[in-house]
């Protein structure tokens, strides 16, 4: 399935096969892949937009890598799912997988997400240059975010103080 | 009132070209209707009956005289000369065309308002008391802490595909005129026993197919703790909210499937974690926030007015429309004045240009420069001095808009109901208009007293049926209008749900039955004036039970 970043399309790397060397497997089998983990290998998880972020805590430091579903563009659990899983110091690569929308895509950088992976019809409708533009539509936000913007709040106290 | 500064400023204008963009794509068939309905939503973009709608945010109902007028130039331009006022404090522009919308969009930004957030699944526009910075009661003007929630809830990353709407209240005053009981999160402005200022944060209240009442889950929330802890009711909620079943999507069927404990225990274990510290915003910046709603250069004055009073023994339309449509301000020598949008046979909450226009002149000549929209549909000149109301009432006579109905009989809320809304399933406003007809005797109202009927065209509860003293439900049986009547219901302090009198009735009976319901109460209600929902508390539905019969021909004798 087509994958984008904020530079632009990216080639797969990983794969949903527990055999690969960057295997993604599903929540429910990540106790027993990592148990059976051969040296080298990445681990990387599906999760489902209905876990609690806490479910993951136990395994979180031996993942490189979790897949956030996005099963429809108007279920936003994912976001406040990755956004938590950064806070609880998840430090891997954070993938939103399913169906968001270029108009989604800065809410999920902001959440911490990195990549976005979509259908090939939604690529085929959404060129990479819609992608591309729509974080910069709003340069403003009123939220500190995951991805290094400083809220509205804080940066008018640092103006004022600078003054 | 709050002032735009450059970040806001930005925000607006970016948010603008953000839409044009998208209108843009939706054309071009990049993005399908599907995809594009939350964002046309969420820039208050509605599909309606006949054609589009518009909703416009005007933050906790407050506005100027150059924003009033604009609205009215848009009312002009790309509406019909008019504009709806609605139950939360917003205005509607039932005509616009989709192609239109970005431009008017523009035009709101050149006078910092927006429809951002003004429907859609996110934390929709917020709403406080329209008494704010007037009444004597008040332990803190709201609007500060509305303007906060309004800019951090602003295109929050996180809750912008929420499992349904969000909407939050805020008052300062002890007595409630937000409604804060029945909104999804209501916040009171209290005072603890050492005597700091924070808030009572209540949840899970709302109205809809399934009323209920909100529960109180913090009794004392610091103030500078507010914006880490909304972010953890909104965390419980976004997580897990129903998302199967759109009509149990909103919180309060969380709260009532969880139980109010456990809610709070999600709650308060979501506070714990977050990082409440980079959340919160510093006191500093409330702070500036607070100074732009400062008490404005009110006047050095006496207690009561010769001339309103000489003004009033001579005329007795106005003494009439100061008896029923000012309110007490803390200030001496100065009062609120309600201006009724509920002329005897009007549509509720309608205004044409010329009267907005006339209402922005008034303000900025009487009123400090304000006005107010109210919940109920009114605009509210919030600072006007007693010795000027002549003067004001005459310009409200001249713009039609001197109707003296505050508060009473016929004050009707009413949904747009099948007039405009696809959602609708009977009419709301020509039974408004037909009420309102019954009790246009100015007198008889008076006698009446204070008496809120609401009235929704469908079951989703838009005129707030539900906490109408009298609530006037409108549904489709078998094709034919039908009309439930509820007794006892109230917004305030102590909000409460009516209750369904009996089996609903036809559209044309309607009139008859509320008047019934009036004479009936007049009979029964206590010498010292008692009101119509204090009596319905004391005596029950019983004695209205009746009234719902068809009349009955003259027996014959037995």
């Amino acid at each position: 399935m087509p994958l984008l970043d904020r530079n632009g399309w990216k080639p797969e790397s990983w794969a949903r096969d527990a055999a690969a060397g960057a295997a993604i497997v599903p929540f429910d089998q990540v106790e027993a892949v990592l148990g059976a983990r051969r040296p080298g290998q990445r681990i990387g998880v599906d999760l489902p937009n209905d876990v609690h972020p806490n479910a993951l805590l136990p395994w979180q430091d031996g993942l490189d890598f979790v897949a956030i579903a996005f099963p429809r563009f108007n279920d936003g659990r994912g976001f406040s799912l990755g956004k938590m899983l950064r806070e609880q110091g998840f430090a891997g690569t954070l993938r939103a997988s399913g169906w968001i929308i270029p108009d989604q895509f800065a809410f999920a950088l902001h959440c911490g997400f990195d990549e976005v992976e979509i259908s090939e019809a939604q690529a085929q409708r959404q060129p990479i240059d819609q992608w591309l533009q729509a974080p910069a539509l709003i340069g403003e936000t009123y939220q500190d975010t995951q991805d290094g913007m400083i809220s509205i709040f804080k940066r008018r106290r640092a103006a004022a103080e600078a003054a | 009132m709050y002032r735009y500064d450059e970040f806001d400023e930005r925000v607006v204008r970016q948010r603008v070209a953000q839409f044009r963009e998208q209108v843009g794509r939706r054309i071009d068939g990049s993005l399908t209707e599907e995809e594009f309905l939350p964002l046309r939503l969420m820039n208050g973009l509605y599909l309606q009956l006949h054609a589009y709608m518009l909703r416009v945010a005007i933050p906790y109902g407050t506005l100027d005289s150059r924003q009033m007028r604009q609205l009215a130039l848009i009312a002009d331009r790309y509406d019909r000369g008019y504009g709806h006022f609605t139950t939360r404090q917003n205005i509607q522009y039932n005509w616009p065309r989709l192609r239109d919308a970005p431009d008017i969009l523009e035009m709101l930004a050149d006078v910092q308002m927006h429809c951002i957030q003004t429907s859609g699944n996110c934390i929709r526009n917020v709403t406080a008391d329209h008494f704010a910075g007037v009444a004597a009661d008040e332990v803190e003007d709201p609007r500060p802490t509305a303007e906060l929630i309004r800019q951090w809830s602003t295109l929050h990353p996180e809750f912008s595909f929420l499992p349904r709407k969000f909407k939050i209240a805020v008052t300062g005053s002890a007595e409630d005129r937000a409604a804060v009981a029945v909104h999804d999160i209501g916040i009171r402005i209290v005072r603890n026993a050492a005597g700091e200022v924070g808030y009572r944060i209540i949840v899970g209240g709302g109205l809809g197919r399934t009323p209920m009442i909100g529960k109180t889950v913090r009794e004392f929330l610091p103030k500078d703790e507010l914006l880490a802890y909304l972010e953890a009711i909104m965390r419980v909620y976004n997580l897990e909210g129903r998302r199967d079943n759109k009509f149990k999507a909103r919180v309060k069927i969380l709260v009532h499937e969880l139980g109010a404990e456990a809610f709070i225990a999600r709650v308060e274990e979501e506070y714990a974690r977050l990082d409440g510290p980079s959340l919160n915003v510093d006191p500093a910046e409330l702070a500036r926030i607070a100074a732009y709603f400062a008490p404005p250069a009110f006047e050095a004055l006496p207690e009561g007015s010769a001339v309103l009073d000489q003004a009033a023994a001579r005329d007795p339309d106005l003494a009439r429309f100061v008896r029923v449509n000012l309110y007490p301000h803390k200030m001496p020598g100065y009062t609120a004045v309600t201006v009724s949008l509920k002329p005897i046979g009007g549509p509720p909450g309608d205004a044409t240009s010329d009267q907005m226009r006339a209402l922005a002149d008034i303000a900025e000549r009487f009123s400090l420069d304000e006005l107010r929209v109210t919940h109920i549909q009114n605009i509210v000149l919030p600072h006007v001095k007693l010795d000027e109301v002549p003067q004001v009432w005459a310009a409200l006579v001249e713009a039609g808009l001197a109707s003296a109905n505050a508060g009473l009989v016929t004050d009707i809320i009413a949904c747009p109901g099948m007039d405009y809304c696809s959602l609708a399933t009977a009419r709301s406003i020509p039974i408004a208009q037909e009420i309102a007809k019954r009790f246009a005797d100015p007198d008889r109202q008076q006698l009446v007293g204070p008496l809120g009927i609401k009235i929704s065209g469908c079951i989703n509860a838009c005129g707030h049926h539900h906490v109408g003293h009298i609530g006037i439900l409108g549904l489709d049986k078998a094709g034919i209008e039908n009309y439930q009547i509820t007794l006892g219901g109230d917004p305030g302090n102590e909000a409460s749900l009516g209750e369904r009198l009996g089996p609903g009735i036809d559209a044309e009976q309607v009139p008859d039955a509320i008047e019934r319901i009036v004479d009936t109460y007049l009979e029964l209600r206590h010498a010292d004036g008692e009101s119509f929902i204090d009596t319905v508390r004391r005596v029950g539905l019983d004695p209205f039970k009746p009234v719902l019969q068809p009349k009955e021909p003259a027996r014959a004798a037995a």
